[in-house]
């Protein structure tokens, strides 16, 4: 390539990457560089604050905060069992629709995606008033059956919450776990079932292995977004604050120590914090499955 | 379309080949029928319901049966909806068609210009260029959100249209999506012909690569308005007076307003979060062709 055309094909990105500079590098820079000071109230407040430099004690702090722990462990461990749920059952619906008729798969295909068309602060609003033993159907419902569950009790908030979230996201997942289906070599199947294989094995040992990479792909994308988990358990809080606490999430956290205590480099710190939460998180689950390939 | 002739084909070897073909694959196909007519139920009751909800009055809505009409109160609804508060509601609407319409554009541009020089020039930073797109996914919101938040209000942006704008522009799966379309629709011949015949870069992009781009365009733009239209993290943060919210956080707001005030707006959050719905139902129907490609090849390659 001429050396003026490489010029100008960077000149195209230019416009991004100033942006990505002032946009990303530089408010993470900021954040970092916050997150070393400590503000000190003089006297009683009144005169103004003044900062302090204060190395890694934010970091610390976050460490030994048991309510800011407490919230990671939270949301790990409900990562842990929500990402598997959702994802088996994107990928049963996924192998469903495959043994259909194109035909009859894309009219499923439709009925399945409509949640994924709803806003998410929406499809919370709209579980929340399901759940609300006043307007919700589903406490007469379970009446019914001689159930009589609350749905913001403490132990029921994190599977009301996961209930919400795979219905939410089992349209999209399974679109992308049914392309890569598509995307099977057809004679594989008929060769394994020529030597006697059942539709089980076909799917097990074949369909399954092929779409490790979709998988992987969902899981990896589920894991960042379940980690920093905000809008539902902030809606949720709107209805019932005792359950759920104000610092039910990391994010949840980060955002009271900003914007109501006011402690700007403390929740900066944190984010940091979170930050490498879910890089470890990702780098974790990408060795986990790719030991897996070998 | 030669898959779904492929698949038909699949299927046809497939009967002919089971050792009983009737039995076996009729209750086959009858245990999946079952599984997806009832997870479809799951998927459509919730919508349903919200449907049914929006018609009725609050003793409609308390006492009688959810999943099905008592009296038809849809127009009184709406109109209150619209009225409550001198019409903040049309307000809202109109921000986020604001927020996610002209951001969304900016970003898609942008978008397209940074993905076509990543996918058809070699130059130097052009790995760490993209080493920062990939990354990037990886970064909390609430790391590039807080940081935001302060600079944004050292320049006086808070609360204003623009907060919520600039960080549209920047979009990087955007990005990532713009060098895959590039990738797969824009040929170098065509590139290089356009040079031999003395085209200028800009005039190519603008008149020739744009062009053979518009569905993988549509594609980006569709998602980052979704994206946008859905943002609650950063209006939440960024945008503090009412005057400048989004539908999600005036809903938000409304659903609050029972223990906060002793208000109950239940009605109104739920004819609300029907009209909110709205616009991005039309949008992906209208648009069903783009975001489905959109979608699946963003997640594949």
């Amino acid at each position: 390539m001429i050396r003026s055309q490489r010029w100008k094909g960077a000149a195209f990105t230019v416009p991004f990457q100033l942006g990505f500079v002032f946009l990303y590098l530089i408010p993470i820079g900021y954040a970092v560089y916050e997150s070393l000071f400590v503000e000190h109230q003089s006297g009683l407040g009144l005169g103004g604050s003044t900062e302090k430099f204060s190395g890694l004690d934010n970091y610390q702090q976050g460490l030994t905060d048991s309510a800011f722990m407490n919230s990671v462990l939270r949301v790990v461990l409900f990562a842990c069992v929500q990402i598997p749920v959702m994802l088996l059952v994107s990928l049963l619906l996924a192998l469903f629709l495959d043994a259909l008729s194109s035909k009859a798969a894309g009219r499923f295909r439709i009925l399945l995606l409509v949640p994924y068309m709803i806003p998410g602060v929406v499809a919370a609003i709209v579980w929340i008033n399901l759940y609300s033993p006043d307007v919700g159907p589903l406490t007469p419902l379970g009446k019914v059956f001689g159930l009589s569950w609350n749905f913001f009790a403490p132990s029921m908030v994190w599977p009301s919450i996961g209930n919400l979230l795979t219905w939410h996201g089992i349209g999209y997942n399974m679109v992308i776990i049914y392309a890569a289906l598509q995307g099977v070599p057809r004679d594989l199947f008929e060769a394994a079932r020529l030597d006697g294989a059942s539709e089980f094995q076909v799917a097990l040992s074949i369909k399954i292995p092929y779409v490790r990479g979709a998988l992987v792909l969902t899981g990896m994308l589920s894991i960042i977004q379940m980690l920093q988990i905000f809008n539902e358990p902030a809606l949720f809080r709107n209805v019932t604050p005792q359950t759920v606490d104000d610092s039910f999430t990391p994010i949840m956290v980060i955002y009271n120590q900003a914007f109501n205590a006011g402690n700007y480099h403390y929740a900066a710190a944190l984010s940091v914090l979170l930050a490498l939460v879910l890089g470890l998180a990702s780098f974790l689950f990408y060795r986990l499955t790719a030991k897996e390939a070998d | 379309m030669t898959l779904t002739a492929e698949h038909r084909k699949a299927q046809q070897v497939r009967r002919l080949n089971k050792p009983d073909p009737a039995a076996r694959s009729r209750g086959g196909q009858r245990f999946l029928l079952v599984g997806l007519v009832l997870a479809s139920a799951y998927s459509l009751f919730p919508v349903w319901w919200l449907l049914v909800a929006a018609t009725k009055n609050r003793t409609g809505l308390y006492q009688s049966n959810g999943l099905w009409f008592s009296g038809m109160h849809l127009w009184e609804n709406l109109r209150q909806v619209f009225t409550y508060e001198n019409g903040i509601f049309l307000r809202w609407t109109a921000n986020s068609f604001l927020y996610a319409g002209v951001g969304s554009l900016g970003g898609t541009l942008i978008a397209l210009a940074t993905g076509y020089g990543l996918a058809r020039f070699e130059f130097p930073g052009r790995g760490a260029v993209f080493a920062c797109v990939v990354g990037s996914f990886l970064i909390p919101i609430a790391l590039l959100t807080l940081p935001l938040y302060l600079m944004f209000s050292k320049i006086g942006l808070v609360d204003t249209p623009w907060a919520m704008l600039i960080p549209c522009l920047i979009n990087p799966f955007s990005v990532y999506l713009a060098k895959v379309y590039t990738e797969a629709t824009v040929p170098f011949e065509l590139l290089e012909a356009a040079r031999l015949d003395g085209a200028g870069e800009l005039r190519i992009f603008f008149s020739i690569v744009l062009r053979m781009m518009t569905t993988g365009g549509a594609t980006v733009f569709l998602l980052a308005f979704v994206n946008t239209w859905n943002a609650f993290f950063l209006p939440l943060t960024v945008l503090r007076g009412e005057k400048n919210w989004t539908l999600n956080i005036g809903l938000y707001n409304w659903t609050g307003k029972r223990l906060e005030s002793g208000v109950d707006l239940t009605s109104l959050v739920l004819t609300g979060a029907l009209l909110s719905i709205v616009p991005m139902a039309v949008m992906m129907v209208a648009m069903r062709r783009y975001w489905r490609t959109g979608v699946t090849l963003g997640a594949l390659k």
